[in-house]
């Protein structure tokens, strides 16, 4: 016998007795939504918001956010960068890039967590490799909570999908807060709609 | 199989008082932590009933779900691999790698490899296993277990750290500001992850509907672990299997809040489909779930989603560290889970609790912790696997406590005991109860004697 049947078969036979599968409500509440509540759980879990430039020059934004960064990334054609991703080969070659931009696909108001797969990194390691990231998103993208935020159903057909919730951070050595543990050292959300001038 | 002597490895630990202070305080803040986050939300119990009800729903159906699993994340071209125990999980993980002329693994943290000892296995083969959660790889260096399935390294101090990153990755010894030494980590791991040719993960949840490995993580390293090499392994315990998608959004909500009182972990990770050019292989382990799901008391247990809250609030676990616990699991879960394993060895750690049911109370999937390890006493008593002083003491307080005549002698002459006896009887190795503690002074009277004097004449 194959060790999966032989698995398979002793769960099988010591399942205890059938329990009923619950249904999930999705726990709505005020204030739901808001971008409000979105920018308050950001700045909780460690990232920034900064406001979208007026006259909607982003690329101007992140010299303004970051003067001393040396590679730009953009994985969205809304800002050009100076490190074309089309043109990455390998995943690790995003090592050297100071700063990356993506677009985020919804947020999560509950936790401030931006929703991005693989079709929005383009490559992967941008939104972990890079010493700092930006997320674009959509102030009408925002769910009220992750019962919501799993509801996206379609999302999950996703390669690779991720909940990002701030700078990547560690607690380990006596509890002391440090972001910037082995991903991206700061993420500042931009909260402004694709194309908007 | 030697027993684990619990008391006798928190001994140790009590010894080192700065380390015991720190241990307890800030084991006690994530606790008070994790209650604020669930007094915010007015769902809390109702997501606690509804994640221990798709539990135990999966558990009783556990097998079509593994099959569904299988089904769809072979369908997504990942290889799914069975491992009947740990040493078959370790050889699978082995072959996988050897096959493909890998030497180099970077791996993010998964109690599940501790449990199979994975690590010297493929050391002893030539493969360099790199630790890259901070926790982890601060207990690699020092070849030490993690001793809390969530914080690795809770029992360390800064300046540990510090001996133990000075002698082993070059950093000052002197030098054991926090950030100077996680700074150090981040500076050492990130070439291994650029050229590692394996990379693997644990899993929190695994998605039947979809074949989904879902790993909650806060450091980055799962990810640089997955998307850098050419070959991702993810090694699974087969009750972490869940039906839906939808059902991801219960567990999230509380994983995080119950473990560290953060609303999230920093990264909820979805794993579905290896990046092309690359393949993807999952390990789904046994190693002794199967034969737990059958007992009729104990299946419970294996609701668990490793959040590490029960550990948390448990005053005996923050008073001796879970090195003591000689065990990969410790605290509370540990206490309960770590017997189905060995009997004999771990037959100390049922009696490493107060039963005050905290870790019940706190438990984000309703496991009835501080009931099964009053079961396991029971089983333990029955089995002759008790301590001979142990069971001399009980044969004692049971003829005690079972007739009220000897039980009244007993209570008012240790009240006398307390107040008249030579400190030396009191604070003495015979006496577990003087160990690292005064003992309070005794009342006037005891209840009893209060009670027939106010009370009894009506």
């Amino acid at each position: 016998m194959s060790s999966r049947d032989d698995v398979l078969a002793r769960v099988r036979r010591n399942q205890p007795a059938p329990r009923p599968l619950p249904a999930v409500p999705t726990f709505d509440t005020d204030p739901g939504s808001s971008l409000e509540r979105f920018k308050t759980a950001v700045l909780r879990m460690g990232g920034k918001v900064a406001d979208p430039p007026a006259d909607g020059d982003l690329d101007n934004l992140i010299g303004r956010l970051f003067p001393d960064a040396k590679v730009i990334c953009s994985a969205t054609p809304e800002l050009v960068g100076n490190r074309p991703i089309g043109e990455v080969r390998e995943p690790a070659d995003l090592d050297d890039v100071d700063v990356g931009v993506v677009r985020a696909v919804y947020g999560v108001a509950e936790t401030g967590s931006l929703w991005l797969t693989e079709a929005e990194f383009r490559v992967n390691t941008l939104g972990f490799l890079a010493q700092h990231l930006v997320v674009l998103l959509d102030p009408s993208r925002i769910v009220g909570n992750l019962h919501h935020a799993y509801r996206e159903r379609a999302q999950f057909d996703a390669g690779y999908g991720v909940f990002m919730t701030g700078p990547s951070a560690t607690a380990d050595i006596e509890g002391v807060l440090i972001h910037g543990a082995q991903g991206i050292r700061t993420l500042t959300v931009v909260p402004v709609a694709a194309g908007s001038k | 199989m030697k027993r684990i002597d619990h008391a006798e490895g928190s001994s140790k630990f009590i010894k080192a008082k700065d380390h015991l202070d720190f241990h307890d305080k800030r084991l006690w803040d994530l606790r008070k932590k994790r209650d604020r986050e669930s007094e915010h939300l007015p769902e809390w119990e109702e997501l606690r009933t509804l994640a221990s009800a798709i539990k135990e729903h999966t558990l009783t159906h556990l097998a079509d779900y593994l099959e569904e699993f299988e089904r769809n994340a072979t369908r997504n071209g990942a290889h799914v691999h069975w491992a009947k125990d740990a040493a078959e999980h370790n050889q699978i993980v082995f072959e996988i790698m050897s096959a493909r002329n890998a030497r180099t693994l970077v791996k993010a943290k998964s109690m599940l490899t501790d449990e199979c000892e994975m690590r010297p296995f493929l050391a002893n083969r030539g493969i360099e296993v790199m630790e890259t959660d901070l926790g982890e790889r601060i207990q690699q260096l020092d070849d030490e277990p993690p001793s809390h399935i969530v914080v690795p390294a809770v029992h360390k101090l800064k300046t540990d750290v510090a001996r133990v990153f000075s002698e082993n990755i070059g950093t000052d010894p002197k030098n054991s500001d926090v950030h100077y030494l996680a700074e150090s980590q981040r500076q050492h791991t990130r070439p291994y992850f650029l050229k590692a040719d394996a990379g693997m993960t644990g899993a929190n949840f695994a998605v039947a509907e979809t074949g989904t490995v879902v790993v909650c993580t806060n450091e980055g390293n799962a990810d640089l672990s997955v998307h850098l090499p050419k070959l991702y392994i993810a090694s699974i315990g087969i009750e972490k299997v869940i039906p839906r998608i939808e059902h991801l959004g219960v567990f999230i909500r509380m994983l995080s809040r119950s473990a560290l009182g953060s609303p999230i972990t920093q990264l909820t990770s979805h794993f579905r489909v290896p990046r092309e050019g690359t393949e993807m292989h999952i390990v789904l382990v046994d190693n002794g779930r199967s034969e737990r799901l059958g007992m009729s008391d104990f299946w419970y247990s294996l609701k668990c989603i490793r959040c590490g809250a029960c550990m948390n609030t448990c005053p005996v676990y923050r008073r001796s560290g879970g090195l003591s616990y000689g065990a990969t699991y410790s605290g509370p879960i540990g206490v309960i889970i770590d017997p189905t394993f060995n009997l004999r060895k771990y037959s100390s750690l049922p009696f490493a609790s107060t039963l005050n049911g905290s870790c019940t109370a706190v438990c984000p999937v309703r496991i009835n912790i501080h009931e099964q390890i009053y079961k396991w006493r029971q089983i333990i008593a029955e089995r002759h696997q008790l301590p001979f002083v142990k069971q001399q003491a009980m044969k004692v307080a049971g003829k005690v406590l079972s007739n009220p005549k000897l039980y009244r002698a007993a209570v008012e002459g240790a009240g006398a005991g307390i107040e008249h006896l030579p400190r030396f009887t009191i604070y003495s190795r015979f006496n577990a109860w003087g160990k690292q503690r005064e003992v309070p002074s005794a009342p006037q009277f005891t209840f009893r004697q209060w009670y027939v004097k106010n009370r009894g004449k009506k």
